[in-house]
């Protein structure tokens, strides 16, 4: 196996260890963090599938996910929990050791869809593409074990990051146009969300989005 | 390789492991007390401890059982035992094909009861304590433990240490992500199992946070000496298993003697990295509450079966 297409694995493997560390996180500003970090392997492993095989319009995703992913975003949601008073608690539905158990099963279930898949592709990434579908299932887990609207969006934000890394370990990214379309989309998402935050605190005084169920009593 | 070159080399890898291994503790304690800006003791200090306990009168407890009076002895001897498996300075020794990976863990869990045994058999309140904590740790920490041997296993071909040892020294160099999730899991199960900082804090006398202390706090003299000397083993041991799954460069041959100094300077080298690494991380993280300490091993667990699926996935 060259060298190149090893790091795409061992950045992979990085990227599925901050999906669990997510999982697991107690903290807001340390899920933050993770998420920042999630990008930057995002954006490095893109990085050298570019080099490595001579796509361009590569480098533009990896240049536009180091902007949004790593930069932007988490200085907009930085902000916001700064404005809203919330860095320290995360409530889960079930307990960590739980959850994390739940999600080794996921990463099996992801990774024996994946092999026959792999086993037909011919790019150089072929082999990471399990891996991407098991960090879109554990954001997906994630969002559905966190109660607070916070954590939730981070979720979300992680399951994005899963899809551009299967798109680029399945068939070399997806064409620019869409790649483009899919950043503005997220951008403007975590907007909403943020806008989003400060009507449902202003409405129930809590970010717990079971508050929400109520509002089909009256 | 049971021809006398082989078996000159188990004495003499047997022998170093257990005169050495104090000079590790001493070695990690002087990195700690640098670290927190104290001066450092001795690095002979453990040396000084032993030589004294053994000079003291042994006292036991009215109702001590046979089991309390053999525990050290037995301690002592199966981390003697583990030290002759490992391959700490040589390949293929003749003890070697006695016992691999999993019996090694065997090895430890053995010693682990008996120590937990001991320490009940006394009947006050902080052994049975100290006991079901240990047994509490040990038994979250073996799986993690074995999951992070099997997935250097698959990469080599075998259970065998000795042989997982040649396979990794002798390959071209490639990055293997299942090894670096291991190494994570294994350092994580190590701070565990040798009651480190973040599971047990080994010099506190707390009696709402000792685990470790707790068990051998019946003991005295010669008898405490011996279990002191194999707690210092079992981190020589630990330590040893460590280097030679993921940096087993630099190991000599059996009956080589040649190669024999690089490989003395070798895991000289290394292991005093391995102390000052444990003496950075001990003074970084405080240490966790004992019922934390189920999270703290399944995450250690769950990195290791991460290792293991990585490496069905990815071939390395």
């Amino acid at each position: 196996m060259p060298l190149l297409a090893q790091l795409v694995n061992v950045l992979a493997a990085f990227l599925l260890l901050l999906a669990f560390a997510m999982l697991s996180q107690r903290r807001v500003l340390t899920l933050i963090k993770l998420l920042a970090w999630q990008g930057a392997a995002l954006a490095l492993s893109t990085g050298i599938v570019a080099w490595s095989t001579g796509q361009d319009h590569l480098y533009i995703s990896a240049g536009l996910t180091m902007m949004l992913k790593v930069l932007l975003i988490p200085w907009l949601l930085h902000r916001l929990i700064d404005r809203l008073f919330i860095r320290w608690d995360v409530e889960t539905l079930i307990n960590i050791p739980t959850t994390m158990l739940i999600g080794i099963g996921l990463v099996i279930f992801a990774f024996a869809l994946a092999a026959p898949i792999s086993q037909m592709a011919s790019t150089l990434t072929r082999s990471t593409l399990g891996i991407a579908m098991a960090s879109i299932l554990l954001s997906f887990l994630m969002m559905i074990v966190r109660r607070k609207a916070v954590p939730q969006v981070i979720g979300f934000l992680a399951m994005e990051n899963g899809l551009f890394f299967a798109a680029t370990s399945a068939t070399y990214g997806m064409p620019l146009v869409v790649e483009l379309g899919v950043a503005l989309d997220v951008l403007v998402g975590t907007l909403i969300f943020g806008i989003f935050f400060f009507h449902i605190r202003e409405q129930f005084d809590s970010l717990d989005i079971r508050h929400m169920e109520t509002l089909k009593q009256d | 390789m049971n021809s006398a070159p082989g078996i000159a080399f188990q004495i003499l890898q047997s022998v170093f492991v257990v005169l050495a291994a104090p000079l590790l503790t001493g070695w990690v304690n002087q990195c700690r007390a640098w670290l927190q800006n104290r001066s450092a003791p001795s690095i002979l200090l453990p040396y000084f401890t032993l030589a004294k306990l053994f000079h003291k009168d042994a006292v036991f407890a009215r109702d001590a059982s046979p089991i309390f009076r053999w525990t050290p002895y037995i301690l002592f001897g199966c981390m003697w035992l583990a030290a002759g498996i490992v391959p700490v300075l040589a390949t293929g020794l003749p003890f070697a094909p006695a016992a691999d990976i999993i019996a090694l863990v065997g090895v430890f869990a053995l010693a682990r009861m008996f120590s937990a045994l001991a320490a009940m058999d006394i009947g006050t309140s902080f052994g049975g304590l100290g006991a079901r904590r240990e047994m509490l740790i040990g038994f979250l920490a073996e799986p993690a433990m074995l999951m992070t041997l099997f997935t250097a296993a698959f990469i080599s071909g075998s259970t065998q240490l000795t042989t997982i040892v040649d396979t990794l020294g002798h390959r071209e160099f490639a990055l293997y992500p299942s090894l670096a999730f291991a190494a994570v899991a294994f350092l994580m199960v190590l701070l565990a199992e040798n009651a480190r900082i973040p599971i047990d804090n080994p010099t506190t006398h707390l009696e709402l946070t000792m685990v470790h202390e707790a068990l051998i706090l019946e003991y005295s003299a010669r008898h405490l000496a011996l279990i002191e000397w194999a707690v210092a083993i079992k981190l020589f041991a630990y330590m040893t298993i460590g280097i030679a799954l993921f940096a087993p460069w630099g190991i000599a041959e059996a009956g080589d003697w040649s190669a024999l100094p690089y490989a003395f300077a070798a895991l000289a080298g290394k292991l005093a990295l391995a102390g000052a690494g444990l003496a950075l991380i001990e003074t970084l993280l405080a240490k966790l509450r004992l019922f934390l300490a189920p999270e703290f091993l399944s995450t250690a667990f769950l990195l290791a079966v991460l290792g293991m699926l990585t490496h069905f996935l990815v071939q390395g």
